[in-house]
């Protein structure tokens, strides 16, 4: 006991002080804001800039146009073509990344200090006046409807898809933002444009930057990378539920190894009980390998690879949800070990030894994720979006300090449901059929 | 564009001399290598031991065992029991794992830069000091087969890969799975566990890397008071593996699984490493295949088979020379749907041909030389990633040395290295094609 006490007490004294991450909130002249960890140690800056709604903002019957329009934005812009785009970037030796989901599309960038201006103004190209020219447009088709055909034949993918579908419906949670062969076949240059001017617009922007730049400097970046992007886009889609019955599906598919992924409700960062229930989600399935599952399914009876949970939370709705792989012949057993391990904590909660531990992890892995430059604009973006104020990197690991075994065992109460735990099965499980 | 051009010249005038990695080593009395990577922009330091033994210095039978080490390694010892390995560094806000390789296994942890003591202590400690009992095996055994069905058995392309490797190599351990092949996994035993241990689990075997917030002499320090003590084992000796013999016969293989959603061609081609002291030819081929196929949008094979003549979804070539044995270099295509694999593979094949022909375009040199050396800059913000590339080195015959200068022989390499290491590089008889489609018979080999 007193050996706990003292490891415990050591770990709040010497975990890494946060009070190094220095996060600026800047504005630029052009009244655009951005957070800035200024390091100048080594001659390179990482951008990350986000643009709330993502694919999300598909336009009725364009599945898959704001997914395409992401993917072209490196096909070409200004007088580039493709190739010249891809060689203009690596003459400079740019790195630059653009992307979407269903809450943003995102640019990633990485750019050299010794040609920055050349950089930036390469990127503010291609976010402002790509080309969308037809050969990219229906080369870029072409790999999408690949990924498409992939996902058709790969069990995780499945599982994933057969779930949100199920949980969402018609909301664009329910469906790949990838879009149907149909979906993506049938679009337009026409709906390309029309998804750029819904989705990558002033009015959602976010914007963060680490490493070799001032405040000053990044103020005149910010202008001219977004000159000439519209004041407005597309009005944001409605909150959604999940609709989680509790019910087992099977989805059947020839595979030696049945994927499994399981959900229940979820809760808001804004809610008061967040951190008791990331803490408890810590124990039951968190990262590592000392969660329960990881020790009941894997290390006790050799079920799995791996399992683990996590707190999902999007913009527009949040839910609790885990996945493992098991053999056919054994995943009736691990997703009873699993119903198990839910019930026994919902009613008994966990001990004082576990919050301990899960604390002390959360709170000294914490800093280790500030390591890089673009790591850490990574996470000033992503605080940004979920509504973060830029001093919560110093308070968070007090909040966590602060919740008590009585928080957490009142929210495995209040949150966790045993019988709304919903599983979708895809494989050919043993013993396991679909609940009508 | 002229301003872009004009950026290119000005930024080649950066020295990498000036980012010098910050690189100290030390040796053990006991023959263990240590190497200290500094970063002081957080505290943070990662801790890891490499061991000079992957899975293709496994005994014939007996596939799989290094990687089966690899679990049962976190089952504890009389100081640290079953489980707690883990639990210490999670519990101290870190982070540990382990991964096993043709030439490596490799355990490591992330955490605050000053619990070094910590899990030095335990990962010096199962060196030497691990328990098995029987039912650990049993279990753990249970769970490798788990992570083979999830991997490599749930997957076809997998499945894929693994035939071409068996077929690719002769004589070679590299034609063996890493995971293992399942009838022999199954037939690990805890002897077979623990005399793989005994042999190549010793200071002599290994290197130990910390990267992140420490100083050189406190690291030697902490070395000597926790590795110093373990005593050498006897049986470490130079690897020599058996080596292919004359490589006379192409090879080409039919691959066909309801679950392949891409039919795809593609090609491994037996390529020599990076060797101590000599690492130019592994140089030219690095840019090899980066001109072939490292970018999708400006490399050859891209720029010929999906911009040019439009047959293909993807394509791409991929060559990593840091390897004990001669290892591959590996082309693919990926046709869009109505191109048949025998037209995605002439395709493929005249493009070979037309480099052989005409040679490095020097613009696109240039660009790759550019990214290469950046590559140093962006590197060094990751410094994990930097010790991952020491570790891999070490561990595949090279020396610290060898990895310093790398930078310097890519930089070196001429237009001319490139095209006579293709010309070397690109015969048939060393090579394994392989189609994979969805209905067996879809398409006949020709």
């Amino acid at each position: 006991m007193i050996r706990a006490l003292l490891t415990a007490l050591l770990c709040v004294l010497a975990a890494p002080c946060l009070a190094e991450v220095k996060i600026q909130e800047v504005t630029s002249p052009g009244g655009i804001k951005a957070w800035l960890v200024e390091d100048h140690g080594i001659p390179f800056t990482a951008l990350e800039i986000r643009f709330r709604g993502g694919t999300s903002l598909d336009a009725p019957g364009k599945r898959g146009a704001t997914m395409l329009m992401a993917g072209l934005l490196e096909e070409g812009s200004g007088k580039l073509d493709s190739q010249g785009f891809a060689q203009a970037r690596e003459a400079l030796a740019a790195r630059f990344g653009f992307d979407a989901d269903a809450d943003s599309v995102s640019v990633s960038a990485q750019m050299l200090t010794e040609n920055r201006d050349a950089a930036v103004a390469l990127l503010h190209q291609a976010l402002t006046d790509p080309t969308f020219d037809q050969a990219s447009i229906d080369r870029v088709k072409g790999q999408i409807g690949s990924i498409i055909q992939a996902h058709a034949t790969d069990p995780q993918q499945i599982a994933s898809d057969r779930w949100s579908a199920a949980a969402f419906g018609d909301h664009p949670y329910g469906s790949s933002d990838l879009g149907t062969p149909e979906s993506v076949q049938a679009l337009t240059r026409d709906d390309i444009l029309a998804a750029k001017a819904a989705s990558m617009t002033r009015d959602r922007l976010f914007v963060s930057a680490a490493g070799d730049i001032t405040p000053a400097a990044l103020g005149q970046v910010l202008d001219r990378l977004f000159d000439g992007l519209p004041a407005t886009g597309a009005p944001q889609v409605a909150d959604v539920a999940p609709r989680l019955d509790g019910k087992v599906t099977v989805v059947p598919f020839d595979t030696p190894q049945s994927v499994v992924v399981f959900a229940q409700a979820g809760l808001r960062l804004t809610d008061k009980d967040y951190f008791a229930a990331a803490l408890l989600n810590q124990v039951v399935g968190g990262d590592g390998f000392s969660a329960r599952l990881m020790n009941e399914v894997r290390e006790k009876r050799g079920l799995t690879y791996g399992i683990s949970t996590h707190l999902v939370i999007l913009d527009h709705t949040d839910y609790w949800q885990g996945g493992f792989a098991s053999g056919n012949e054994k995943v009736a057993e691990a997703i009873k070990v699993v119903r198990q391990v839910w019930a026994e904590t919902a009613d008994k909660g966990v001990t004082e030894a576990e919050l301990t531990a899960a604390k002390t992890y959360m709170t000294g892995s914490y800093p280790l994720r500030f390591d890089g430059n673009d790591n850490i604009a990574g996470i000033l973006v992503g605080m940004q979006m979920v509504g973060l104020p830029a001093d919560y990197v110093t308070r968070r690991n007090g909040l966590i300090q602060a919740v008590t075994l009585a928080d957490v065992n009142r929210v495995a109460h209040r949150l966790m449901t045993p019988d709304k735990l919903t599983f979708t099965v895809v494989g050919h499980p043993d013993g396991v059929v679909s609940d009508p | 564009m002229s301003r872009i051009v004009g950026a290119l010249a000005l930024w080649l005038l950066i020295a990498p001399a000036a980012l010098a990695d910050q690189v100290t080593t030390f040796t053990l009395k006991n023959g263990m290598q240590g190497i200290v990577i500094e970063d002081h922009r957080a505290p943070v330091v990662t801790h890891m031991v490499w061991y000079r033994a992957g899975s293709a210095d496994e005994q014939r039978g007996k596939s799989g065992v290094a990687h089966f080490l690899e679990h049962l390694m976190f089952k504890g010892t009389k100081t640290v029991p079953g489980g707690e390995l883990s639990k210490i560094v999670e519990a101290n806000g870190g982070y540990d794992n382990a991964f096993t390789s043709y030439d490596q296994t490799v355990y490591f942890q992330r955490l605050a830069a000053d619990r070094l003591d910590l899990v030095m202590r335990m990962e010096a400690d199962r060196m030497r000091n691990l328990i098995l009992s029987e039912d650990d095996v049993k279990t753990e055994r249970q769970v490798i087969l788990e992570e083979r069905s999830q991997r490599i058995d749930s997957s076809p392309e997998a499945l894929f890969h693994e035939q071409l490797a068996a077929a690719q190599f002769l004589n070679s351990p590299y034609g063996t799975p890493t995971i293992g092949w399942r009838q022999e996994m199954e037939a690990l035993t805890r002897q077979d566990a623990l005399a793989w241990y005994r042999h190549y689990y010793a200071p002599n075997d290994a290197i130990l890397i910390v990267a992140g917030d420490v100083r050189p002499a406190d690291v030697e320090e902490l070395a000597r008071k926790y590795y110093g003590p373990l005593k050498p084992s006897d049986g470490i000796v130079p690897r020599k593996r058996p080596q292919e013999p004359p490589q006379l016969a192409e090879r080409r293989l039919s691959f066909a699984d309801p679950n392949i959603a891409q039919p795809m061609v593609t090609r491994s081609y037996l390529a020599p490493q990076r060797r101590h002291g000599d690492q130019k030819q592994a140089a030219a081929l690095t840019f090899l295949a980066a001109l072939l196929g490292g970018n999708a949008q400006t490399s050859l094979l891209s720029r010929s088979l999906s911009f040019d003549q439009k047959i293909a979804v993807s394509a791409g070539a991929s060559y990593d020379g840091t390897s004990l044995d001669p290892t591959t270099f590996t082309l693919y295509v990926v046709p869009v749907p109505g191109v048949s694999l025998a037209d995605a593979e002439r395709a493929m094949d005249k493009v070979l041909a037309d480099f052989l022909a005409k040679g490095v375009d020097p613009d696109h040199f240039a660009r790759l030389k550019t990214q290469l050396k950046a590559e140093l800059i962006y590197k060094k913000d990751d410094v994990g990633d930097l010790a991952r590339d020491y570790g891999q080195a070490l561990t595949s015959g090279l020396t610290v040395e060898d990895e310093q200068a790398w930078p310097d022989v890519l930089q070196s390499v001429t237009a001319d290295d490139v095209l006579a290491a293709a010309k070397a590089l690109f015969d048939r008889r060393h090579a394994v094609t392989g189609w994979a489609m969805t209905n067996a018979g879809q398409e006949d080999l020709p």
